[in-house]
């Protein structure tokens, strides 16, 4: 491998994160700084009942008793949370677009050079496979494509902002009823301050006409993002969503600690897929997004079923566990995920599975791939309760490990409180094969096509879960992430 | 067409190939031979540009190219095609993207157009039809779960579509049932020409039987010790290697 160092060598310094630009836009934002002063303010400038006012107070007061996990196989500076602004909205966001007509051209602008052109996609809808979008720039929510569409179809899909104004009664219902204010230190700073994220609600009985989807996008400098995304899928409904992540190129990190509740009610079915970019850093560790996510799922009735899928490329450091609480009857859970860290980017990611019904199904399967400097860990949790009687699990965790100054390390834990339990494990850990990169050069495929052609193949059985659109995008951000992997 | 001269190949900090000199003319069929370790593989990966081997001394050209100095996917589109001894496994990967990949990408080296998918798909079932394969293995991942002659079959059925100048074939007739052994046969001869040559590399003669060489070389101990035309190989069969080495 030495002959073309060089060339890798240059590969690698031109490495550009494409969604790397700043958008200069006007905004409004909050001072630097937290206390129930600003939770306060979040709240009144969101115009929020009472009610979810002291779900925000009581999770402020949670949060400050509580202290950062250190559990995960991840290494970073301390953060300062005090140093981080809050609540950051574009300033022509005051009194929130009521069409994409009133949206700021610069703001489309910046979703088109990401490639959402939202406004197209209005457009051209019919021609295009049918996909409804919602954007979270910052602190909030800039659009939602397709409203007309859904509701039609009695399909609820906006700003969790908006429901919480539109339809209080369905949010103070089930919002953290899945992940409660004080699950977890992020979970309840979450709570505290969540400013936007997307709402769902699918009736009964109702098969979301298209596929929804939800792009975040910090732009804002030393802003978190906390976003909250509430799905609820009622009796034999089925919706299929996705979210996509980017952020700006900078120097300095930035916090995103997001929390995801879903709801699926009897013979409903939610499919939740992830594409995260968000901005990993430089090679040499500068920069980049500290992504802690809480993204938990329920499977409240019989039957009822809840897949999450992630292709996890972005980010400096991730602490994100997608879980599902089985709990119906006969329900099911899946777990897909791809995680690729390069350069410094650090991974600590899995799923819990909680078996509670009986004949409770879960299957997990996890491709991790670690290159250059990069950490990854795989952390799965397999509990199934006494009540459970007929579970079973699957687990299939692989890791592909580019080059030697990489890392990858799986953790799984079962805790087998029902004898009837069966669970199957199967991990391998490998290395991209010298032989199979010389087999591929041989046959006229250059090195780096090569790299990305077998790790691709590695994730193939996540890949195939991802909606048809996203799979294509999927494998082509893989490729751009693994550039200059080897050498 | 292709020219070796004195080569000298290590790895490890040990000596394997130690002076070998071998010409081969366009149209040319040359068969190789000898004992296990004697470094007919390590000349056949060096050929196609495996980086493990140190050379220490003397030169490869190709078409008038100084060989050494190109990387594989450069001799790969250069028209240097090495059927592996112990294919390798690429696990989701199909045989038709790998295929189609490596096809594209050597002509693309070569500045010529890239074929779109249609033309493609007709080419390969062309191909694949030709070595008497079931379509659906395109559909499977390169070589994965393959049988060890499907294995082989597998990398003649590459040549066919890749369309190479040089063949080097290293052992690809070892592990095939007769029939199989047939069909492989058939392949390398469909790609015979005036202008493309082959170097087979085998152990026995029932290949040479189907794919008659011009000259036949004895590799023993990294050097070429003997050299001859066909009936070589039949003389090895008969008395096997010890009477050469004795007299080299
Ligand atoms: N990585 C390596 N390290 C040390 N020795 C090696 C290495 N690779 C090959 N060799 C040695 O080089 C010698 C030549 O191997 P090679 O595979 O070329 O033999 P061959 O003629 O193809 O044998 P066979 O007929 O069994 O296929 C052998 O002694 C082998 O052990
Ligand atoms: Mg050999």
């Amino acid at each position: 491998m030495s002959t073309n160092q060089e060339d890798i060598q240059a590969l690698v310094r031109n490495r550009t994160y494409s969604a790397g630009f700043v958008t200069d836009v006007d905004s409004e934002t909050l001072p630097p700084g937290l206390n129930e002063d600003v939770v306060r303010a979040i709240s009144a400038r969101k115009q929020e009942p009472e009610w979810l006012l002291e779900f925000r107070l009581k999770a402020y007061r949670r949060w400050l008793k509580m202290t950062e996990p250190k559990w995960a196989h991840v290494h970073y500076p301390p953060i300062d949370y005090q140093a981080v602004s809050y609540y950051s909205a574009p300033k022509s966001m005051k009194d929130a677009p009521k069409s994409l007509d009133e949206v700021d051209p610069k703001l489309l602008e910046t979703y088109k050079k990401l490639g959402i052109p939202l406004r197209e996609q209005e457009m051209l809808a019919g021609v295009q496979p049918q996909v409804a979008v919602d954007v979270v720039f910052d602190s909030v929510s800039v659009g939602t494509t397709f409203r007309k569409k859904l509701a039609e179809a009695g399909v609820i899909f906006c700003s969790i902002s908006e429901a919480v104004r539109e339809h209080p009664e369905l949010v103070r219902k089930y919002l953290g009823t899945v992940v409660p204010f004080g699950d977890n230190f992020y979970a309840a700073l979450n709570s505290a301050v969540f400013t936007d994220g997307s709402f769902v609600f699918i009736p009964k009985g109702v098969r979301c006409p298209m596929e929804l989807s939800t792009y975040f996008r910090i732009n804002e400098r030393n802003t978190g993002q906390f976003e909250r995304t509430l799905i609820i899928a009622e009796e034999s409904s089925h919706v299929s969503y996705l979210e996509g992540c980017t952020a700006p190129q900078r120097d300095e990190n930035q916090l995103h600690a997001a929390v995801v509740e879903l709801v699926a009610l009897d013979d409903a079915e939610i499919k939740y897929s992830t594409v995260q970019n968000w901005y990993p850093g430089d090679e040499n560790g500068v920069g980049g997004i500290f992504n802690f996510v809480t993204k938990r799922g329920d499977c409240r009735g019989p039957r009822s079923k809840i897949s999450w899928t992630q292709v996890e490329t972005g980010s400096a450091v991730t602490w994100k566990y997608p879980s599902c609480i089985l709990r119906g009857d006969d329900s099911v859970g899946e777990f897909y995920s791809v995680a690729l860290t390069h350069h410094r980017q650090q991974a600590d990611t899995g799923t819990k599975m909680i078996h509670i019904g009986k004949r409770t199904k879960s299957t997990i399967v996890s491709k991790g791939i670690a290159a250059g400097h990069g950490q990854q860990a795989y952390r799965g949790l397999v509990r199934v309760l006494p009540g459970a009687e007929g579970a079973r699990n699957y687990t299939q965790c692989d890791s592909l490990l580019i080059g030697d100054k990489c890392g990858a390390h799986t953790f799984p834990y079962t805790e087998i409180r029902n004898p009837s339990a069966i669970l199957e494990h199967e991990a391998t850990t490998s290395k991209i094969g010298e032989d199979q990169l010389f087999y591929a050069r041989s046959r006229g495929i250059a090195e780096e096509d090569a790299v990305s052609m077998i790790v691709n193949g590695f994730c193939k059985d996540v890949f195939k879960e991802l909606p048809m659109e996203f799979a294509v995008e999927a494998q082509k951000l893989l490729s751009v992430s693994l550039e200059g992997s080897v050498g | 067409m292709l020219d070796i001269q004195n080569l000298h190949a290590r790895i490890e900090g040990k000596d394997i190939l130690q002076g070998i000199d071998l010409r081969i003319g366009a149209g040319e069929v040359h068969a190789i031979m000898g004992p296990n370790g004697s470094g007919k593989s390590t000349l056949s990966k060096l050929l196609a540009g495996h980086e493990d081997y140190t050379i220490t001394d003397g030169t490869v050209s190709f078409d008038g190219a100084d060989l050494l100095e190109l990387n594989p996917e450069e001799r790969a589109a250069k028209g240097i095609f090495l059927g592996f001894q112990y294919p390798v496994e690429i696990p989701g990967v199909s045989n038709m993207v790998f295929l189609k990949a490596a096809l594209n990408a050597q002509r693309k080296i070569r500045g010529e157009k890239e074929l779109d998918a249609a033309d493609f798909l007709a080419w390969v079932k062309h191909r694949v039809k030709q070595m008497q394969m079931n379509p659906a293995m395109l559909s499977r991942g390169v070589n994965e779960g393959f049988s060890g002659g499907e294995k082989k079959r597998n990398e003649i059925l590459q040549m066919l579509v890749l369309e190479p100048k040089l063949m080097v074939l290293d052992e690809t007739d070892s592990g095939l049932d007769i029939d199989a052994l047939k069909i492989v046969a058939d392949g390398i001869n469909l790609m015979r020409s005036k202008e493309r040559s082959v170097l087979l590399v085998t152990h026995y003669q029932r290949l040479l039987d189907y794919v008659k060489p011009d000259y036949v070389h004895v590799l023993a101990g990294g050097r070429i010790v003997k050299s001859g035309g066909p009936e070589l190989a039949l003389e090895l069969e008969e008395k096997g290697y010890g009477w050469i080495q004795q007299a080299a």
